[in-house]
């Protein structure tokens, strides 16, 4: 247990110090800085136009497709890190099964490229 | 261990109140963000368990990926929220169904876990990740095992990755017509006698295209 | 008093990192506008201090008290929340972070590191990844178009650019035999990994010169279309949150290079303490990349894309095969 507090309590401590840093940072600005809102100060900046709209909208699935490929190559990513720590142990049968594995998304890979799914229009 | 079963106590009570605050809160951003700080807690047990892996790949693929897909998907979406309330009466029979469902699981799969797992039991299962004393990391236990002693698994996560991403493409792939894109090997390769006519101007004359270039 | 010993040594270190790491920005951005001046013929700012060295420091206290709005459509709590997550994670990495090899003061080891866990290269990643949600956050909450667009941009570019940045360091992990990034430097005693990775360095680079948001990927920004990107309603010292963050995310991928590519703290041939020789390398990196801010033009979006996914995954994916069948 004591190399699990010495590995991980130094995160714990960091994460408190940093927001509360942080937090102190963000509430300084209430006590010394200037506050003098105004209409058209605090709408939103459209190079001096009145604002159409509401912000948000619709917006193109691109960028959905672009999220989920990254969740599926993050995931193949996750694979291959113990692979690569444990790469002196595993031998040739484990370096080929990480290429059959890598073999295979590859073929997706080169489908998405043959789809235009990575061209951006 | 004392002070672990202080943290323990902290993630797990942060972890269960995140929670609610997934299915409680009323703006949907402040969902995604209660689920990444039960995400975050779920992590820190884990790590408490001695799985740092797994609490580095819930980081990496939960918080990293995933939850920012749903917070594309939440932002960007334009769901009318007062519809989703609607609906909520609607499908709560079956929502209730569904956790039922799974908490008659978890009873069964606490009360007669021995008899369930059989011979092989909890201990088997938990039996990969070392002691975290004993040198061995469980980043290299997992290493040593995933790739050999179940590797056909490993293919078979592999193939639903890329059902996965044909899917993905399948389902949301549409190319919009009139696109201009660019070329450089072509824009490179134009040769100036097609792209550039020189014509003498008389002084005080027009010019008139020629009918070949036109 | 062995274990006391043992706690007021980390707080220490820990109050050195921390203390470092908030006072950081503020050379570097003297550093950032110094070198553009000169790259550009000019002398920068000279007139606060000698050579414009209190120049940051009337930056900061001008930040500090200048007003701090909110956008009347905007979500107040979100748009509060956003640059604290912004900051946060990129300063909680370097707890991760080793600065040197174990010195021997009044006859007592202590390693100049906080922590030496056996997944800090997948905690760093991780960690890092994180502050894409506060920079969604930032332009969703702001609720402006030109800050709903940049923050949309920003997340693609930045997940984009993971992937690659995580099969990159693949191949180091495969050297080392673990992801332990004290363990990675120790690995590397005798010849750098540059010189067994050098595809693996070139497409971390490149990553990492989008993942700081940098030219030639500093798209988020892109001041010319739009606006500024995620902080475009951000002012006083919101906004620099966000620059600080995104100054400590350049010193992070300067010290991660150093660390998985450049033997960390070991020079064979310079006798100089290794702590030092890790610094110089790493202002070196930083160096680097200001001076590419003022020497390269921004790509297009698209282009950015494709050099993500068309060009630098597929090279990392071949440096994987390639590294394997050489070391198996």
């Amino acid at each position: 247990m004591t190399q699990l507090l010495t590995d991980y309590l130094p995160i714990i401590i960091f994460l408190g110090v940093a927001l509360f840093i942080a937090a102190a940072l963000m509430i300084a600005p209430f006590v010394i800085a200037v506050s003098n809102p105004d209409p058209e100060k605090v709408s939103a900046y459209e190079c001096g136009f009145e604002a159409f709209d509401d912000a948000r909208m619709r917006f193109d699935a691109r960028f959905y497709l672009v999220a989920i490929l990254f969740i599926i190559f993050d995931l193949e990513m996750a694979f291959l890190f113990p692979w690569a720590a444990a790469f002196r142990e595993i031998g040739l049968f484990g370096f080929w099964s990480m290429m059959i594995f890598l073999g295979v998304l590859t073929v997706g890979f080169i489908y998405e490229w043959k789809k235009g799914a990575l061209e951006w229009d | 261990m004392t002070l672990v079963a202080v943290f323990f106590y902290l993630f797990a009570i942060l972890c269960v109140v995140a929670g609610a605050g997934v299915i409680l809160a009323r703006n949907p951003v402040h969902a995604v963000l209660s689920l990444i700080l039960a995400f975050f807690n779920a992590a820190g047990l884990f790590v408490l368990l001695g799985a740092e892996f797994l609490a580095m790949l819930l980081v990496i693929v939960y918080v990293g990926a995933v939850a920012v897909l749903f917070l594309f998907v939440v932002m960007m979406l334009d769901v009318d929220f007062a519809e989703l309330k609607a609906g909520f009466i609607k499908n709560a029979p079956f929502g209730l169904l569904v956790a039922g469902v799974v908490l008659a699981e978890l009873i069964v799969l606490f009360a007669f876990r021995d008899l369930s797992l059989g011979a092989a039991g909890v201990g088997a299962v938990s039996s990969p990740v070392p002691d975290v004393n004993s040198g061995i990391s469980n980043v290299d236990a997992l290493g040593r095992l995933i790739y050999t002693k179940y590797a056909f698994f490993f293919q078979v996560s592999g193939l639903i990755l890329l059902v996965a991403m044909i899917g993905a493409i399948v389902l949301t792939l549409r190319h919009k017509t009139g696109v201009k894109r660019q070329s450089i090997s072509e824009q490179v390769s134009r040769n100036p006698k097609d792209a550039v006519e020189v014509v003498k101007v008389p002084s005080g004359g027009a010019v008139i295209p020629s009918v070949e270039g036109q | 008093m062995e274990t006391l010993f043992a706690i007021s040594v980390m707080v220490i270190k820990m109050a050195v990192v921390i203390g470092v790491l908030l006072a950081l920005p503020l050379p570097l951005t003297w550093m950032e506008r110094k070198i553009a001046a000169h790259i550009q013929q000019r002398l920068g700012p000279m007139r606060v201090g000698w050579h414009g060295l209190l120049q940051p420091l009337a930056d900061a206290l001008k930040l500090m008290v200048k007003e701090d709005h909110i956008p009347e459509k905007a979500d107040r709590l979100l748009f509060t929340m956003a640059p604290i997550i912004a900051l946060v994670p990129p300063f909680v990495v370097f707890v991760a972070i080793p600065f040197g090899d174990t010195v021997t003061i009044f006859g007592t080891p202590v390693t100049l590191y906080l922590t030496d866990m056996n997944v800090a290269l997948l905690f760093i990643l991780g960690v890092a990844g994180i502050e894409v949600v506060g920079l969604i956050l930032a332009g969703w909450a702001s609720n402006s178009k030109y800050a709903l667009l940049g923050s949309l941009r920003t997340c693609a570019q930045l997940i984009s650019y993971e992937i690659p940045m995580g099969f990159a360091v693949i191949g180091v992990i495969m050297l080392a035999g673990s992801m332990s990034l004290v363990d990675i430097v120790n690995a590397q005693s005798g010849w750098w990994n540059i010189v067994y990775q050098p595809v693996g360095f070139f497409v971390f680079f490149v990553a990492a010169l989008a993942e700081a948001q940098r030219i030639p990927f500093d798209l988020p920004e892109a001041e010319g279309d739009l606006g500024a990107g995620f902080h475009t309603e951000y002012s006083g010292m919101r906004f620099a949150f966000f620059m600080i963050s995104e100054y400590i995310i350049m010193v992070l991928m300067s010290v991660l290079m150093v660390i998985l590519f450049f033997g960390g703290w070991h020079a064979s041939l310079i006798p100089l303490p290794g702590s030092l020789i890790f610094l110089l390398k790493v202002c070196f990196l930083i160096w680097v990349f200001m001076w590419f801010r003022f020497t390269f033009p921004r790509y297009r979006y698209d282009q950015l894309m494709s050099i993500g996914w068309k060009v630098l995954l597929p090279l990392s994916l071949a440096n994987i095969l390639i590294s394997g069948m050489f070391f198996a």
